[in-house]
């Protein structure tokens, strides 16, 4: 057998696992497992006590909340993310970016609260959570707690969790409807860790860039905003020498140097990832005209609505 | 967790688990992965262990339908639940579609991820009967093959693709 003992718990609520986690020294909660069980199968972690979460109903599901925000319970199939027909309709970058999660196989049982646990630096969802400002809900001993996704990695592989905290939910605003979205990333092989990716959103009004977001993963101890970037965009219309220009911010980036690739690779390739997340998010963007003004005090030649994008990803962008 | 009393005693659990369509009993130790499982105590061997580590993708096997990796399963974690392992897809010795047009295009030499290979296109054809070779690709891309150069094993899956959708090849 490949783990070392441990003593098995599986709470059927997340009260009960909560108690688990206060009560029994040197716990771990098993998620989908993708990471934690093959850590385990190496001993690389050997827990005393392992809390498996996948009983809990309540840890499940992708719901609208009454302040218009989607919340997605953090033992959600990162699949059933994948395919859930309200967020390929509201917030069409997830399923852009699951497509480059692990495989098939990992993501049935692999959860968006697990990856954000787990929190490796080239994991693809945190990055994209990072770009819609996502807040994250978790439960200790001492009650419920929410943390911005931007305060959420401490250090390499360290989330925002005190000992026996749990993950519980993520809540998140989508962008407005037309909004533009693109996910990009470099791997040697589909399916392995990126080297570098970017995830972009961008709003336009009346052709400019009202609001953008742009995030980069594999580049640092966790994942990156690039503030200068969206600064660069916003305001302006999303041109291809924009973009460029916007994208060129991320050659600041640390950038990890490690057997994979250089730092500097990992930069010049955050760089290219994050031009075409940026091209497809501007291409796929619908220009809304503000409500205050009118069709008339358009300029001359101003498209109101953009031509429909041709979805680079093919299949995924419902 | 590193210099913690580490857990000296075997803890066992009761499970009740359905095998290709079989109900199966057993007592097993919480830390025995589904793959083991699978393996020694149901003697289903046609589940094959490459990396145990996630990596390979030969243990793949359907959980309530889906496919998961064996080897990151623990049995306990099955308890309740349908698994079918590549015994499972064989009526008797006639071998299902899928498994017919692997031997029809060459689509295994050592076989030892064939399996895994198996499982995972099962699922794939069932929720997508008109596949591209691109997306075939994409849906074995966390399996991983050393003979065939994965040329037969798309063929094959194209050929099944249209024998499961009764095209006359």
């Amino acid at each position: 057998m490949k783990p070392a003992p441990f003593r098995y718990h599986r709470p059927s609520t997340l009260d009960e696992a909560v108690r688990c986690m206060a009560e029994l020294d040197d716990a771990r909660p098993l998620a989908g497992g993708q990471s934690l069980m093959a850590m385990m199968n190496f001993r690389y972690v050997t827990p005393q006590h392992v809390v498996d979460l996948n009983r809990i109903p309540e840890l499940a599901g992708i719901e609208t909340t009454a302040d218009g925000a989607i919340r997605i319970g953090a033992m959600t199939r990162q699949r059933d993310v994948k395919d859930s027909p309200l967020l390929r309709e509201r917030c069409p970058l997830l399923a852009e970016a699951l497509q480059w999660v692990g495989h098939v196989q990992t993501r049935n049982r692999g959860t968006l609260g697990g990856s954000l646990a787990h929190l490796d630096p080239a994991a693809e969802l945190p990055g994209v959570l990072h770009a819609l400002d996502a807040v994250l809900e978790v439960r200790g001993p001492d009650g419920a707690r929410d943390v911005p996704m931007s305060e959420w990695t401490l250090a390499y592989m360290t989330p925002a969790l005190e000992p026996g905290e749990l993950l519980t939910a993520v809540r998140l605003h989508p962008w407005p409807p037309g909004h533009g979205h693109g996910f990009h990333e470099l791997a040697r092989r589909h399916g392995d860790f990126a080297l570098a990716g970017a995830a972009a959103l961008v709003h336009l009004e009346a052709g400019v860039v009202s609001r953008a977001a742009i995030a980069l993963v594999g580049v640092d101890d966790g994942p990156l905003r690039l503030p200068a970037a969206e600064a660069l965009l916003t305001g302006h219309a999303p041109d291809p020498q924009r973009i460029a220009a916007a994208a060129d911010a991320a050659v600041e980036v640390p950038g990890i140097d490690d057997v994979h690739a250089s730092a500097a690779y990992r930069r010049k390739i955050a760089v290219v990832m994050t031009r075409r997340a940026l091209t497809d998010a501007a291409a796929r963007a619908s220009s809304v005209v503000p409500a205050s003004v009118g069709p008339a005090s358009l300029p001359r030649g101003e498209r109101r609505i953009a031509p429909p994008p041709s979805p680079a990803g093919g299949s995924v962008s419902g | 967790m590193r210099g913690a009393r580490p857990i000296d005693t075997e803890q066992t659990l009761q499970i009740a688990v359905t095998v290709n369509g079989e109900s199966h009993a057993r007592a097993v130790p919480v830390r025995m992965t589904l793959a083991d499982f699978l393996r020694h105590e149901l003697g289903l061997t046609g589940t094959h262990l490459g990396c145990e580590h996630g990596v390979c993708g030969a243990c793949t096997v359907l959980l309530d339908g889906r496919s998961a990796r064996a080897c990151l399963t623990l049995a306990v974690q099955a308890d309740g639940m349908d698994v079918t392992t590549v015994e499972g897809l064989a009526d008797g010795d006639r071998l299902g579609p899928l498994q017919q047009a692997f031997m029809d295009h060459h689509a295994l030499q050592c076989g030892y991820c064939t399996p895994g290979m198996l499982t995972t296109l099962t699922e794939f054809l069932r929720e997508n009967p008109h596949p591209t070779a691109e997306e075939v690709r994409i849906a074995i891309s966390g399996n991983l093959c050393r003979c065939t150069g994965y040329a037969g094993i798309v063929r094959a899956a194209l050929a099944a693709a249209a024998a499961l959708r009764g095209d006359t090849a």
